[in-house]
């Protein structure tokens, strides 16, 4: 093997351009595969982050009537908060949210709305909701850029809102925008405004109520509550989990065509190999090679593109997977319109494995690609090899 | 030593599958070769020379009859045998030299004793012997591509001879030469033969060759026709 390994190296250094080449494409895959990769964890890891940090905390107890894809539901969405979680929420270790549809008329257009109560002390989420604790004449809101964008307002528009109480009667006032954010996560900003929690009680004529109760600690074991059904943090987070998977099976198709290409390079040469090099298999045979032993020179020599393509790839490749995961990969459009928790810049997330798994798949790979044509030495005649004779 | 048998051959036959029958390249040959022989099989092409020099290598079987090549019949060896006695045992030399393009003359030299296993400081010293042999010590980084013809066998006699080979089978090896590289090359060989009492076995049909041989062994259709020893 040593001897092999030796003499592969001779032969690869000795081709020349056409190891280069190889090697190069091979390397792109690695650099590009384990970026996408990256891209993917990193995206996954901002996600949930953003989720956590911006709308889900370490879970959630939802009113049992309460479908966040279904607008209808939000008006029995509703119920007293439990006795047993009030000292968690004095604590601030559980924030209620009432939440409730509405409707506002930016520049004399009508928009339904969802409207959000929430503390304006809390300090579970990074929402600026002390923008709320000022007073006004008009109810304090704050909204998400996403809001903005759809509003076209900014900070001090004035709006009137408009909704129905818990016993169907309308009524109406004016909001005033105290505050926006930028979340990266579009359930929380299109189409909601946050207002003072126990201002939207008084309106909807609701004290004490709310539709979702969110804690900061998701490894407590959580009692239930009649009326109320408890989401862990797992199962808030399996759209983002569905979506990664998604994700990877698309980018799995552009892996396996990278693969294919570089592999196709390797296996070319192998074949052309085989080919041009009769007489230098035949050589090796007779000076005492067997043929097996040849078998496995070439199937080394092949192997090799993949191993100096990985010390290619570290030496380009270390510096760019850095610089990308110090300064992220802008998104070419706005993210906010795609209705999913991603960044405007995702920061790519490489780990040990990662590197160590591409770089192994792709040399076993690269191996049996190479193995696979030079098995036909073994089936070669030394003498017609040796005076070159195609076989 | 010097008479003592290094090849037997006796009763070889050969024959290669053409059509729907078979070619035979040779017909019933009986050989004996002794230590230190300087000699020729030689015959027009088609005779059967390089079939009975490729199978006294090991590098094709008989088809039947016996070869004995340094007590090892080479029609029962493995293929690992057969590539352990081609090691260890056996140079050869051929027309187009065979030399291995991308490696040094250096490396060219060195690949059979990388496969016996010498140490880095042993086939440094026994790759410049070979290379004073035949007088290309001068030569050690260039290429194959970068050489003359003459230049090219010098380096393939010592790649052949540079594990001191008991026997060298060399194939046409002025066939890709001028007279005066002939002559050199095959002076060459027959210093190494005198000196290192290595057994040589060539197989041509080229008259300065010939003129060397201290035995000629004249083939014609896969038969001996009739040997000549030259006397010393």
């Amino acid at each position: 093997m040593k001897l092999a390994i030796k003499l592969a190296i001779r032969n690869l250094i000795g081709a020349g351009l056409r190891t280069w080449l190889n090697v190069i494409v091979l390397s792109f895959s690695f650099v590009i595969i384990i970026f996408m990769k990256g891209i993917l964890i990193g995206w996954d890891h901002q996600a949930k982050t953003d989720m956590t940090n911006y709308e889900i905390g370490g879970g959630q107890y939802w009113q049992n009537n309460y479908d966040p894809l279904d607008p209808f539901t939000l008006t029995d969405s509703h119920a007293a908060v439990p006795d047993a979680v009030k000292d968690e929420i004095a604590a601030g270790e559980m924030e209620p949210f009432l939440i409730v549809p509405g409707t506002i008329y930016p520049q004399g257009r009508l928009q339904s709305i969802v409207i959000k109560g929430i503390n304006p002390h809390q300090k579970l989420f990074l929402l600026p909701t002390n923008r709320l604790d000022t007073v006004t004449g008009a109810i304090p809101a704050i909204i998400g850029s996403a809001m903005v964008k759809s509003l076209k307002a900014s900070v001090g528009d004035q709006f009137t809102i408009r909704w129905r109480d818990k016993n169907g009667t309308f009524d109406a006032d004016e909001i005033v925008i105290c505050g926006i954010f930028s979340s990266n996560v579009p359930n929380i900003e299109a189409g909601q405004i946050y207002i003072p929690l126990e201002k939207l009680q008084s309106m909807m004529l609701m004290p004490g109520e709310a539709t979702i109760l969110t804690f900061r600690d998701s490894e407590k074991t959580r009692p239930s509550f009649d009326g109320w059904t408890l989401k862990t943090r797992s199962e808030l987070t399996a759209s983002v989990d569905n979506m990664i998977k998604t994700k990877t099976v698309g980018q799995t198709i552009l892996y396996a065509i990278l693969l294919l290409l570089a592999m196709l390079a390797i296996f070319d040469t192998q074949v052309l190999s085989i080919f041009r090099r009769q007489k230098e298999i035949g050589t090796y045979v007779a000076l005492g090679y067997t043929r097996r032993e040849v078998v496995g020179l070439f199937t080394v020599e092949g192997t090799m593109h993949a191993i100096l393509a990985a010390f290619v790839s570290a030496a380009y490749g270390i510096p760019f997977l850095a610089w990308m995961a110090k300064n992220g990969w802008e998104m070419p459009i706005d993210t906010s319109e795609f209705g999913m928790a991603i960044a405007q810049t995702l920061y790519p997330v490489y780990s040990l494995g990662l590197i160590i798994g591409t770089v192994l798949i792709l040399t076993t790979v690269t191996a049996v690609v190479s193995y696979w044509p030079s098995r036909r030495i073994a089936k070669m005649n030394p003498t017609e090899a040796l005076r070159g004779k195609l076989q | 030593m010097e008479n003592s048998p290094i090849i037997t051959i006796e009763n070889l036959i050969k024959k290669f599958p053409m059509g729907k029958g078979d070619f035979t390249a040779l017909r019933g040959i009986n050989l004996t070769f002794t230590v230190g022989e300087f000699a020729g099989l030689i015959g027009p092409s088609g005779s059967g020379k390089t079939t009975l020099l490729n199978i006294v290598g090991s590098l094709d079987v008989p088809s039947s009859g016996k070869t004995i090549v340094l007590g090892k019949s080479v029609g029962s060896l493995s293929a690992k045998e057969a590539a352990g006695l081609r090691k260890t045992s056996l140079g050869f030399i051929f027309q187009s030299y065979n030399l291995l393009a991308v490696h040094t003359v250096f490396e060219n030299v060195e690949f059979p004793l990388l496969l016996l296993n010498y140490s880095s400081s042993e086939r440094k010293k026994m790759v410049m012997d070979s290379l004073e042999w035949v007088g290309l010590t001068d030569k050690v980084k260039s290429k194959p591509p970068q050489l003359s013809g003459g230049e090219c066998q010098r380096v393939a006699i010592a790649r052949a001879m540079v594990k001191k080979p008991s026997i060298v089978l060399a194939d046409e090896p002025t066939a890709n030469l001028d007279a005066a590289n002939s002559h050199h090359i095959l002076k060459t060989m027959e210093t190494l033969n005198r000196e290192l009492k290595t057994t040589f076995i060539f197989a041509t049909h080229d008259d300065k060759v010939i003129s060397y041989l201290r035995r000629k062994i004249f083939l014609l259709d896969g038969k001996i026709d009739h040997e000549e020893i030259k006397p010393n």
